[in-house]
């Protein structure tokens, strides 16, 4: 016992070590939403092609559905944009963009030149919806299951491994989900 | 001495008032003096959820900028702070609090100091009060004396 008191403080040393040593590796930036479990928000914008549309949020739900949050200023939305059109092959899920405090006229040219995975991009010039959203940045992807309800937020860049680890599972769950009527 | 002094104060103040004016300015008017001051407090209270280490009254970031016109339309509407706050944890989690609520998530963050100063405050009264060694085995044994007489007795 008198040993193994003497030893103590060493041992939480260590202790003490290991768990700064485990939060180094841990991305500060990674929160979990607030929104996770809550239904989408409503909202009522135009869409980016169109400035006459208003669409709602009525007009997204009902199925399971992806909505990426993209702007022009972005460079990891350029990154990721090649992926996007990949999963937009997917009949399973439908995309939808959020083009997020952007300007018109260079959003829909991104979209020329790069090539539109979107259903439609609702544009949120203002940065509403995504406030309501807890948006803070862009990229970020949420999914939205067939009853509305946010089932998760990611903040950061979708690419194949990140699709496979973050997304797939949760998408083939909600999929069999839907497929049950729950 | 006294102009040393001066010089070290003009210098502090000087200091001071850069950083007032490094902070981001926004231009919103106030109907009354407590609305202004609400909004002080809680741009302070409420974290940059971009930029980590900065409360909204300090951060340049566009996020930070909306968040500011938000509070201040939330004020002008007439909420209350709770509801205020209550706002900003819905959409963004109780990260935006830098004065995070008690709940079970913090217990350890409120309570945990006031358990660590109580453990020291314990070891500390247990090593006091520990009972003193023996003075008897501190004294030296008569082979000791005799050795000790020795030495000094030889001048």
């Amino acid at each position: 016992m008198g040993k193994l008191i003497r030893f103590l403080p060493l041992i939480l040393v260590i202790a003490l070590g290991v768990v700064l040593y485990r939060g180094l590796s841990l991305n500060p930036q990674d929160m979990p939403s607030a929104l996770v479990g809550k239904t989408m928000p409503t909202f009522s914008l135009k869409t980016l092609n169109n400035s006459e549309e208003v669409v709602t949020q009525a007009d997204l739900l009902g199925d399971i559905i992806l909505i990426n949050v993209w702007a022009t200023w972005c460079p990891t939305c350029k990154y990721e944009h090649p992926y996007l059109v990949d999963i937009a092959k997917d009949p399973q899920v439908k995309l939808y963009g959020l083009n997020y405090k952007d300007e018109r006229v260079a959003a829909q040219k991104w979209l020329q030149d790069y090539e539109d995975p979107y259903v439609f991009s609702i544009f949120d010039d203002e940065g509403t919806l995504g406030l309501n959203l807890g948006v803070y940045g862009a990229p970020e992807t949420f999914v939205i299951d067939h009853h509305g309800i946010i089932r998760k937020r990611f903040a950061g860049a979708i690419d194949t491994r990140v699709w496979r680890r973050e997304f797939e599972p949760l998408i083939a769950q909600l999929i069999e989900e839907k497929k049950q009527g729950k | 001495m006294r102009l040393l002094s001066i010089f070290i104060l003009t210098l502090a103040f000087a200091c001071t008032t850069n950083i007032a004016t490094a902070s981001p300015v926004d231009t919103y008017e106030f109907n009354d003096e407590v609305t202004k001051i609400r909004f002080q407090a809680l741009s302070k209270e409420l974290r940059c959820p971009k930029c980590q280490n900065q409360n909204l009254a300090d951060s340049n970031s566009p996020i930070a900028a909306d968040l500011r016109r938000e509070l201040y339309e939330l004020l002008q509407q007439g909420k209350a702070d709770s509801e205020i706050v209550n706002f900003m944890v819905d959409r963004y989690g109780e990260f935006v609090l830098y004065r995070p609520r008690v709940s079970e998530l913090t217990y350890i963050l409120w309570f945990g100091p006031a358990v660590l100063i109580l453990l020291g405050i314990i070891v500390v009264i247990v090593i006091v009060r520990r009972k003193p060694v023996d003075k008897k085995t501190l004294a030296l044994s008569s082979e000791q004396k005799e050795k000790l007489k020795n030495l000094t007795s030889d001048k």
